[in-house]
């Protein structure tokens, strides 16, 4: 195989893992551009909505889509339990205290699903058989398509929802400005526990479409790709939507170039070097527009 | 009001005794090597969290990539002590030299971001260093660097962390110290009354990073094996280092210590009930900040003359009763 098809290759893979990245970076982004804060137990919600998925599929033995939304949901309850009990108490305290408290409900969800789940990793039920499809010069399984097509489904939904319905501009209106926003009659409470619910069944999602995709899922699962969905976020301007997704994917067909030029242990450094450079030249990330400081 | 002669050498004593102190114990049998040890890793804790409050309490900068200057000076002492034999005090010094270097080299150009994108920046370079390391055969790479001997002892990291202590806490009082608390309440007034403030910035981070450098020689000389996962010199460690900082109260210097102290025995107190640790030290973070959002010491000060005080307050109290 030559190396411009392997490159081809790559970029396939690259942009099934980046869809994942980008459902992650989209739960970030909403609650970084509503509260202004990196809710660094996002992650872990995407771990658990794995582990949801798993009991779903293994212990109630249902199909993958009913399996899916179960894992959502329960997701959901968990982001916005988190909100409320952790964040919301915190809202008006300095930033770094809600930043150390997100920290802590991290190593929380990550040792509790230790506790339960078991240390050890668990193999991924298949809920539908391998195949591989050749397109052109490539190779595209069907668990990437699957990736691609709840993703791309999940983002259209998403879109519309921001974008043309009542909810989505009360969303809109409390990220642009709280005050406001609760003067013109907006629930902000309700709107911020709804955010934290949809990008917690947005992660959930990420979280078994990536135990379809590599087999196997543990408690630690969700630290490096939390992580590098945060800087994805940034790196398409944390707040914005369309942000979250053009950086989710230039990251993971980032990673995956990488891996085919060379090491793949360097791989987790590109993230972070594109990032920096990024942010070096354009500190608002690619599509973010910039403010004007006021004093 | 004490007299500062008097109070200098107050705390000089003091410093002397809990030094005696755990040295007479120790040759009673009293305190176990365990103990010992646990004591050093609480020194080379109060380097890292004293370091890291002047970049992020005293300057305002929030870094979350301390781990990543604290991997270099301990793989770069280690690197020096094991395959050239350079004495460890000149190792521990050129460690803390190269992480001020680094400091220098990152702080340039990275703090021209500001909040929360500094914050990402500077996680990100933490992580490059460790992946970087990570592929250095020369250090072990992936394996890890074992057979660093045991050079750390209760002294060395004692007489460093006082060091680390005093000069972190003259800079802070001098007229830098002042600079760099102006750019924290206010970079733009600060800039407009001629504070030059990339410069300051850069200076604390360096100086920082160089504090960073010398605890990552101790601290690789203590455990005497580096491996580079996240939890030893990755984000999970600026995590460990940055929960210290701020339970004890950014700007506070007698809180980095008093915290770093503290958490770092928990941990030990807590392992008879390893299983249930990483659920408790969560949650006991958890409850901190939502009651005590400010840290423990909430940017005050404990000294000898508020003890005084203190002292003073129940006496006259008692009076009163």
């Amino acid at each position: 195989m030559s190396w411009h098809i392997a490159a081809l290759q790559q970029l396939v893979n690259g942009l099934a893992l980046g869809s994942v990245y980008a459902l992650i970076a989209l739960g970030y982004t909403m609650v970084y551009g509503i509260i202004k804060l990196i809710n660094f137990a996002h992650g872990e919600i995407y771990m658990l909505g794995a582990y949801f998925g798993f009991y779903a599929l293994t212990l109630l033995n249902l199909s993958l889509l009913p399996a899916m939304l179960l894992s959502m949901a329960a997701a959901a309850l968990v982001g916005v339990l988190l909100e409320r009990v952790a964040y919301r108490p915190l809202r008006n305290s300095p930033r770094i205290s809600v930043l150390i408290t997100a920290i802590g409900a991290s190593l929380l969800f990550q040792s509790t699903a230790q506790l339960v789940f078991g240390a050890s990793f668990k193999p991924f039920p298949q809920a539908m058989p391998f195949r591989r499809i050749q397109l052109g010069p490539v190779f595209i399984t069907n668990r990437q398509l699957l990736i691609f097509g709840v993703a791309v489904l999940l983002m259209i939904l998403l879109h519309v929802l921001v974008t043309y319905t009542k909810f989505g501009k009360a969303m809109r209106a409390v990220a642009r400005d709280k005050e406001a926003a609760l003067l013109m009659g907006i629930n902000v409470d309700r709107i911020i526990s709804a955010t934290f619910a949809l990008g917690s069944a947005l992660a959930a999602t990420a979280g078994i479409l990536v135990g379809m995709y590599y087999n196997r899922i543990d408690p630690y699962m969700g630290m490096m790709p939390g992580l590098k969905a945060f800087v994805a976020a940034v790196l398409g301007g944390i707040g914005m939507v369309p942000g979250a997704v053009l950086g989710g994917l230039l990251m993971g067909v980032a990673e995956n170039l990488v891996v085919t030029l060379g090491s793949s242990t360097l791989r987790d450094a590109v993230a972070f070097a594109v990032l920096i450079v990024v942010l070096l030249f354009r500190p608002t990330g690619l599509l973010g527009k910039k403010g004007i400081e006021k004093v | 009001m004490v007299k500062p002669r008097l109070t200098g050498l107050i705390k000089i004593i003091l410093l002397l005794c809990i030094y005696g102190v755990v040295r007479l114990l120790e040759s009673r049998g009293l305190l176990l090597p365990y103990h010992v040890q646990v004591l050093s890793l609480c020194c080379i804790n109060v380097i890292l969290v004293v370091s890291l409050n002047l970049i992020n309490g005293f300057t305002g900068q929030f870094s979350i990539g301390h781990a990543g200057f604290l991997a270099i000076g301990a793989y770069l002492s280690a690197f020096l002590t094991v395959k050239m034999h350079v004495p460890f005090l000149a190792a521990i010094l050129c460690g803390g030299l190269l992480a001020g270097l680094a400091g220098l080299a990152v702080g340039l150009p990275a703090l021209r971001l500001r909040g929360d994108y500094l914050a990402i920046a500077t996680l990100g370079f933490g992580e490059i260093i460790r992946v970087i390391i990570l592929n250095m055969e020369a250090v072990g790479g992936a394996k890890g660097f074992s057979g660093i001997p045991k050079y750390t002892t209760f002294g060395i990291a004692y007489l460093t962390a006082i060091i680390t202590v005093v000069v972190i806490r003259n800079f802070v009082h001098s007229d830098y110290g002042r600079a760099c608390l102006a750019v924290r309440e206010d970079e733009i007034a600060a800039e407009s009354l001629g504070v030059n403030s990339t410069y300051f910035k850069v200076l604390a981070f360096a100086l920082g990073a160089f504090f960073a450098g010398t605890a990552g020689a101790l601290f690789s000389h203590y455990l005497q094996y580096m491996a580079p996962t996240p939890s030893q010199i990755g984000f999970v460690k600026s995590i460990d280092i940055l929960i210290m900082l701020v339970l004890g109260g950014l700007g506070s210097l007698t809180g980095s210590v008093i915290a770093a102290v503290v958490l770092t025995i928990i941990p030990e107190l807590l392992r008879g009930f390893a299983e249930y640790r990483m659920i408790i030290y969560p949650i006991l973070l958890i409850v901190v900040m939502l009651y005590l959002p400010a840290g423990l010491m909430a940017g005050r000060e404990l000294s000898l003359d508020s003890l005084a005080r203190l002292c003073k307050g129940v006496k006259s109290s008692a009076h009163y009763s």
